[in-house]
């Protein structure tokens, strides 16, 4: 028989609780996103290059509208691909 | 005055010199047309994320600098445009976050990041999430082990 110590593995306790998104700029003060480190940005692009919604990344829209512009002038300069597979 | 950043990949082909004094040119360029250079960077030879004009790889320099007004990028950009040793360029005016996030960069308080962005690793740490990543990146780019500890401690 079960008894009361064996009852809280049969529930993970996580499974319930989601964590809520935030904007990581506005948390955590980041004001400017610059365009010229590709590294970064490869945070907000999924495998194809192609930009993660808001609903993804839980940006603001200020804040998602600005890793847009980044992006997209990453790709301009070559340092992010337009199109490709297997970006990460 | 407006500040403004142009970027611009040069042609690899060329030879060291030529490359030198491609990047130059633009410089003088700009001092001629009254703009006050802040800051040339050059940020080296990098692999395309696709070809341009058959070149897998390109050189690249950013030009940071003031300007009175924006009645010289019409000639400046038609002389980036038609010289033939330039890959690809990009002008963008700078806003005071982004002058500010550049004389960071230069004086090594961020690697990569932003200063806020040094404190974020620290305290995303342990959510291992896409955020992580940039903390393995940061350390080593940054130079500035010392910052990074100094945050470390007050997060604790």
């Amino acid at each position: 028989m079960a008894s009361r110590d064996d009852i809280k593995f049969l529930s993970n306790p996580k499974i319930g609780g989601r964590k809520k998104k935030y904007c990581r700029f506005k948390r955590y003060g980041i004001k400017y996103i610059d365009y010229k480190d590709p590294d970064f940005l490869l945070t907000f692009v999924n495998e194809q290059g192609k930009i993660l919604p808001r609903r993804i990344t839980g940006n603001s829209l200020k804040y998602q509208r600005k890793v847009g512009n980044a992006i997209k002038r990453a790709r301009h300069l070559a340092m992010l691909p337009y199109l490709t597979d297997l970006l990460k | 005055m407006r500040n403004y950043e142009t970027t611009f990949i040069v042609d690899p082909v060329l030879s060291t010199e030529d490359i030198k004094t491609t990047a130059q040119t633009y410089v003088d360029n700009l001092q001629k047309q009254g703009c006050e250079i802040v800051f040339v960077d050059e940020m080296g030879l990098r692999t395309l994320a696709y070809d341009i004009n058959r070149r897998s790889n390109g050189i690249y320099y950013s030009i940071e600098y003031t300007a009175p007004n924006g009645a010289f990028l019409k000639d400046y950009e038609l002389a980036l445009r038609r010289d033939e040793r330039i890959l690809r360029f990009l002008t963008v005016s700078l806003d005071k976050y982004g002058v500010q996030y550049n004389a960071d960069k230069r004086a090594g308080k961020i690697g990569k990041a932003k200063r806020h962005k040094q404190e974020k690793p620290a305290k995303t740490e342990p959510a291992a999430h896409g955020i992580s990543r940039k903390k393995a990146d940061s350390p080593s780019i940054s130079g500035v082990p010392s910052g990074d500890a100094e945050s470390f401690k007050e997060e604790e």
